[in-house]
């Protein structure tokens, strides 16, 4: 329709003078030939603007061409068309006004397009890792090849904890703050030199490692340093408050994500259908695991067809209730005796410490980290062995099994809190012993020259043999390392036993063994991505909890997630073989994120509590001398902002403005969730609507 | 110079990319394996076509049960062989890509189950595609119970118009609330 009108107003102009055409110089137009040459002046505005719009619609053709199911000839066809179109008459409507404006703006949009297609590709090409997961995924299935992408995501996490940290952390104090050995908290104390460089020590995390950037206890407390006055202790408690805001925002915002790509919420009116559909996994490449599937899925269609004949009859609904009650009563009593043994055992551990720590053997110093790390790996197999007696379905299980270990961790992961709390306290009643202990040490030392005059010269005293104040943020930070240290060395020997050791006894003492090993009892083992996901989850609260008083931490994990990629990829290939029983665990994706949210939270729980009410160790850390941690805001934002600010900022800050806002926050919560609520109800309503209409037309 | 058949001139790369979901790379990746696949003088042919058998045995595709159908459904030969030129095949890498749009996904997949090709899904459709899901050994199929059974109660669900067949859109509709299709309609060489 337009090319036409356009030709028309050609025709007749053609008989009647030409206009002379201004020479352009920079214009990027086609030279056309005068058939079809169109004259923008000789057009209306309104011409002119539907010429536009017609070129705009050609151009959002051409984006969405990649979205219509068309075999490929049809596409090109369509695309030369419609970019021959767009060309012709760009240039065309770039002769007017502003044409060299709309000239440079159109190659821009080009370039730029350009430049992003090839940002996209080069963001593509840099993933790591993506052909050994594509790997995984032919041989697994996506729910194996998940636990390594969720992996993958974990990395690139710490990754960024990893940067804050060591870049706005370590870095500086390292260069720019006081070298090691000028002041007594930088040095190793006489007392403990004589074994400082000891590897037994240092894989402790005492001597050398102790008193080193990696801690807490080595930062000094003094308020800039360096030649262009980087404010330590602030920046270190930033970063602390930094690393756990960033954390927050980035789960929350894959969780929004997932929840929009998965539709609304898990309908459960499709499963035949679904199972129909969209069970077949077609990243299966592999002929045995493709054979599993085929197993799995006839499986599951039968047990779908029997359950639906079944979900009438409930025959014996006393007996299973009763089983499922006493499972669950056994349960809680396996979750209390492991928290009452974690006490335990921390309690003995302090007493060991008072008493000196090399009377012991071992396994009495190490005892904690082992326990804790044989009771992740032991419980969750008695619960596997209890939820038999609950005969519920799968999935199901799968989810009680999943939350039972959740409450294990969480459990085991608060006792030893709770205990390491009593291990602060102590810490700090010594404190104030140390601290008059060292008023009198001074004494003595001035005591010994004070009949002279303020002439004589100042005693020096080496920082080693300064006496030292206790360091309860140091010795949170070193008992985090040891147990994520212990933690992974755990998961690396059971998967080399376990899985490794298994398979290689499977496949050799099969010849000579009575019954067949590889079908019957042993057999070789199958990945398990729950427990696994878990174990990543907890690794990371740990790492959460402790990356504060410890800043090396973030690096340690990096380190580990790198090491446990490989590794794992490995054994995957090499000593597991499909499950057999996959079912999707839909939606588990967003699970697993709800329980990282979880585990953030839970997390930053006791970080929080500790900064806000315990007072700084007065002898270490960037924080020494202060009433609070958090005073170190206070400072900046006296002495390094101008004064309105502050003044602002403590308005701000005033409980009548806090309370208000804070309630205008859980009114507008409250508001959403109703409305959301209103639109799903809403989206039911419809759905039946639709169907009473349809069969309405229907019946005429 | 000139280009020669074996390797993609750049234009026609910056065609695809901007027709298909794929990336640069996936795309000169899929032109080398499909290259792969021809014989020697095939390869100066301007726009090869490769048999049905000879794509079938491309690892991504050999252990899928819907196989010929999938060749079926993006061939654009006349005689309706499920042969591919490059172009097909780059079709089908795009509607089976990361990036692909859920409509699009849907839209071939529901012509990939239409067995019969006659634009809705009945019963014979559903009892194939059943048949090809459960595999080829005796033991693993359905008996005819089970099967009319399970047909039943997938009409009951996605029929929305109680025709006894499933059309494009009704299909669409039941697709779309899934939260494992996108995620499984993949393939990636």
């Amino acid at each position: 329709g337009e090319k036409e009108k356009l030709n028309m107003k050609q025709a007749d102009m053609r008989g009647t003078k030409e206009k002379p055409e201004t020479s352009e110089d920079g214009d990027d137009e086609e030279e056309v030939n005068n058939d079809g040459e169109v004259r923008p002046e000789l057009l209306s505005p309104e011409e002119l603007e539907k010429l536009k719009e017609a070129v705009d619609e050609k151009k959002k053709l051409i984006q969405s061409l990649r979205g219509k199911p068309w075999p490929m000839k049809q596409k090109l066809v369509t695309l030369r068309e419609s970019q021959l179109f767009v060309e012709k008459y760009e240039g065309a409507l770039g002769k007017g006004k502003g044409r060299k404006l709309y000239a440079y703006k159109v190659m821009m949009t080009k370039k730029w397009m350009k430049f992003q297609r090839d940002f996209e590709n080069f963001k593509i090409a840099c993933i790591p890792w993506e052909m050994k997961i594509k790997e995984i995924e032919s041989h697994f299935g996506s729910s194996v090849a998940s636990y390594f992408i969720f992996l993958r995501w974990m990395y690139g996490i710490n990754m960024i904890l990893f940067g804050l940290t060591f870049g706005l952390v370590m870095v500086p104090e390292a260069l720019m703050g006081r070298a090691y050995g000028s002041i007594p908290r930088k040095t190793v104390p006489r007392a403990e030199e004589a074994g400082a460089m000891d590897f037994a020590v240092l894989w402790d995390f005492g001597g050398y490692a102790q008193y080193s950037v990696l801690f807490y206890g080595y930062y000094n407390n003094q308020r800039a340093i360096g030649w262009f006055k980087f404010r330590m202790p602030l920046s270190y408690f930033l970063v602390g408050v930094g690393t756990v805001a960033y954390s927050y925002m980035v789960v929350i915002r894959t969780m929004a994500r997932n929840a929009n790509e998965s539709g609304i919420g898990d309908d459960n009116s499709f499963n035949f259908s679904w199972k129909m559909f969209t069970s077949w996994d077609y990243l299966i490449g592999n002929p045995e695991t493709a054979d599993n599937k085929f197993a799995s899925i006839t499986t599951s269609f039968k047990e779908a067809i029997l359950e639906e004949q079944e979900s009438r009859k409930d025959d014996n609904i006393h007996l299973t209730r009763f089983l499922r009650v006493l499972a669950n009563f056994l349960v809680l009593c396996c979750l209390a005796g492991s928290g009452y043994l974690i006490y335990f055992v921390v309690r003995r551990s302090q007493k060991f410490a008072l008493d000196g720590l090399e009377n012991h053997s071992w396994w009495e110093r190490n005892e904690v980290n082992m326990v804790m790390s044989l009771l992740g790996m032991f419980c969750p197999m008695l619960f596997d062995v209890i939820s038999t007696l609950e005969n519920y379905h799968p999935r199901v299980a799968l989810q009680w099994q999943l939350g039972r270990i959740f409450a294990l961790f969480l459990g085991n992961l608060y006792t030893f809190i709770i205990a390491l709390m009593d291990a602060i306290n102590l810490k700090r009643k010594e404190e104030k012993v140390v601290k008059y202990n060292i008023t009198m040490w001074e004494a003595t030392l001035y005591n010994g020259t004070g009949s002279e005059n303020s002439t004589a010269p100042p005693i020096t005293i080496h920082p080693a043999d300064v006496p030292r104040g206790p360091c309860w943020e140091t010795m949170v930070g070193q008992e985090f390392v040891r147990l994520i240290i212990s933690d992974t060395m755990t998961t690396y020997i059971t998967l080399l036993i376990g899985d490794f050791l298994r398979a290689v006894l499977v496949r050799f003492l099969n010849h000579c063994w009575c019954w067949d090993l590889e079908a019957g009892f042993p057999s070789y083992s199958e990945f398990d991505v729950s427990g696994n996901v878990l174990g990543l989850i907890f690794n990371q609260g740990m790492i959460w909890m402790g990356a504060f008083y410890a800043p090396c931490l973030p690096a340690l994990n990096l380190l580990r997630l790198h090491v446990s990629m490989y590794l794992q990829c490995w054994a995957v290939m090499c000593c597991n073989v499909p499950q057999e029983r996959v079912f999707k665990a839909s939606g588990s994706n967003n699970f697993y994120m709800a329980m990282l949210l979880v585990i953030l939270f839970l997390s930053t729980l006791p970080a929080i509590y500790t900064i806000v009410t315990i007072p700084p160790s007065f002898d270490c850390g960037p924080f020494s001398g202060k009433n609070r941690m958090f005073d170190v805001i206070q400072e900046t934002l006296e002495s390094d902002f101008p004064a309105w600010f502050s003044k602002v900022f403590s308005y701000a800050s005033n409980p009548g403005l806090v309370l208000p806002f804070i309630l205008l926050m859980v009114l507008a919560i409250y508001y959403l969730q109703s409305t959301s609520k209103s639109y799903k109800e809403a989206n039911v309503e419809l759905k039946k609507k639709l169907q009473m209409v349809i069969q309405r037309l229907d019946n005429f | 110079m000139g280009t020669t058949a074996s390797q993609l001139a750049k234009d026609s790369l910056s065609e695809y990319q901007e027709l298909t979901f794929l990336t640069k790379q996936e795309i000169l990746l899929a032109h080398r394996r499909f290259t792969e696949l021809l014989d020697r003088d095939e390869r100066n042919h301007p726009n090869p076509r490769v048999p049905m058998e000879v794509i079938l045995t491309l690892p991504e595709l050999k252990s899928n049960p819907f196989k010929t159908r999938i060749c079926q459904v993006f061939s654009t030969s006349e005689d309706k062989d499920g042969s591919l030129t490059f172009e097909d095949f780059l079709d089908l890498l795009s509607a089976f890509s990361d990036s692909a749009t859920l409509e699009i996904k849907s839209h071939y997949a529901f012509r990939i189950f239409d067995f019969d090709d006659d634009g809705t899904l009945d019963c014979g459709d559903l009892e194939k595609l059943v048949n090809c899901l459960t595999g080829e050994t005796e033991d693993t199929r359905l008996s005819s119970e089970e099967m009319r059974q399970l047909i039943n109660n997938i009409l009951d669900e996605s029929d929305i118009d109680k025709d006894g067949t499933v059309n494009l859109s009704e299909f669409q509709h039941v697709i779309s609330r899934s939260p494992d299709f996108v995620s499984s309609f993949k393939i990636v060489l």
